[in-house]
């Protein structure tokens, strides 16, 4: 049981962090879904540091796949439809709704913004009922 | 212009590391903590609770500066009200990530492990990304 929370726990902090470093150094929201929308074109044309996060990401990925491959480890089976269907609405919902785990959930919750937290409770909700759904149409998830 | 963004790129990836020491690269972590009916796994309820743990107080420290270190001004999003784009993309949103187990952090973290899965998903998610841009700069070009 002690594993099971110390690992998270850890994770988590370490990704409280790197939100507290991004704010404190460059002033911005470390919300990925916003990070990533912006490299698809805006006003700043800042897609400097979008980049440079996005290489990090990359590398920090690597790094991570080298010294601790089960944390990629996936058992959840989906089909190449549903995972395309899955990341449209991921993509278009999440500039919809303008953010997503890490800007609304992580961000936004620690600076208890309102749209936040609804938009957190929301899309909670929201897959909670999908994998329920999924759960009573198909068995396991 | 690169020097300038080496922190960035560190953030980055001390973000990933993050993202993969708390299991939120496992999309059965996600499904599981979304199984609250089920088999439920807390595993993301605790990484919440470390990075809002870490982030409430030092958000508040962080934004009693006159500025950031590298850049010249906090750019927090001010806005307040509840609207239906707020609600309808949480909803979308979580509809995707309830059948994937995928958002976009650990999506992009995943790409390099060259699995289908995430690849998949990272292509598809960025169409969404477009379609929505496409459809957010018809309706503003029409309201002008």
């Amino acid at each position: 049981m002690f594993e099971g929370v110390l690992l998270p726990l850890s994770g988590g902090m370490l990704i409280g962090t790197a939100a507290t470093l991004l704010l404190l150094f460059y002033g911005k929201i470390f919300g990925i879904s916003g990070i990533l929308k912006g490299l698809l074109g805006n006003e700043s044309k800042d897609y400097d540091w979008r980049i440079a996060i996005v290489l990090g990401f990359l590398v920090g990925g690597a790094s991570l796949f080298i010294m601790m491959p089960q944390a990629f480890e996936n058992t959840v089976v989906r089909s190449p439809l549903l995972t395309i269907l899955a990341g449209l609405l991921v993509g278009y919902g999440t500039n919809l709704g303008g953010g997503c785990t890490s800007g609304h959930g992580v961000c936004g919750i620690s600076r208890f913004s309102i749209r936040s937290i609804v938009a957190t409770v929301t899309f909670i909700v929201a897959g909670v009922i999908v994998v329920a759904v999924s759960n009573f149409i198909g068995g396991s998830p | 212009m690169i020097k300038k963004n080496i922190p960035a790129f560190i953030f980055g990836i001390l973000f990933a590391w993050g993202l993969g020491i708390a299991g939120m690269t496992q999309p059965q972590k996600i499904i599981g903590f979304l199984d609250i009916f089920g088999n439920w796994d807390p595993t993301l309820l605790w990484v919440m609770v470390g990075a809002i743990l870490v982030h409430s107080v030092t958000f508040w420290m962080i934004k009693r500066r006159p500025s950031p270190i590298l850049s010249p001004k906090f750019l927090i999003p001010t806005r307040t009200e509840l609207d239906a784009k707020l609600i309808g993309g949480a909803m979308l949103f979580g509809l995707g990530w309830g059948i994937a187990g995928y958002c976009p952090g650990p999506a992009l973290a995943s790409l390099v492990t060259l699995n289908a899965t995430p690849i998949i998903f990272f292509a598809a998610m960025m169409g969404g990304m477009g379609l929505f841009k496409l459809q957010d700069s018809r309706t503003k070009r029409n309201q002008t």
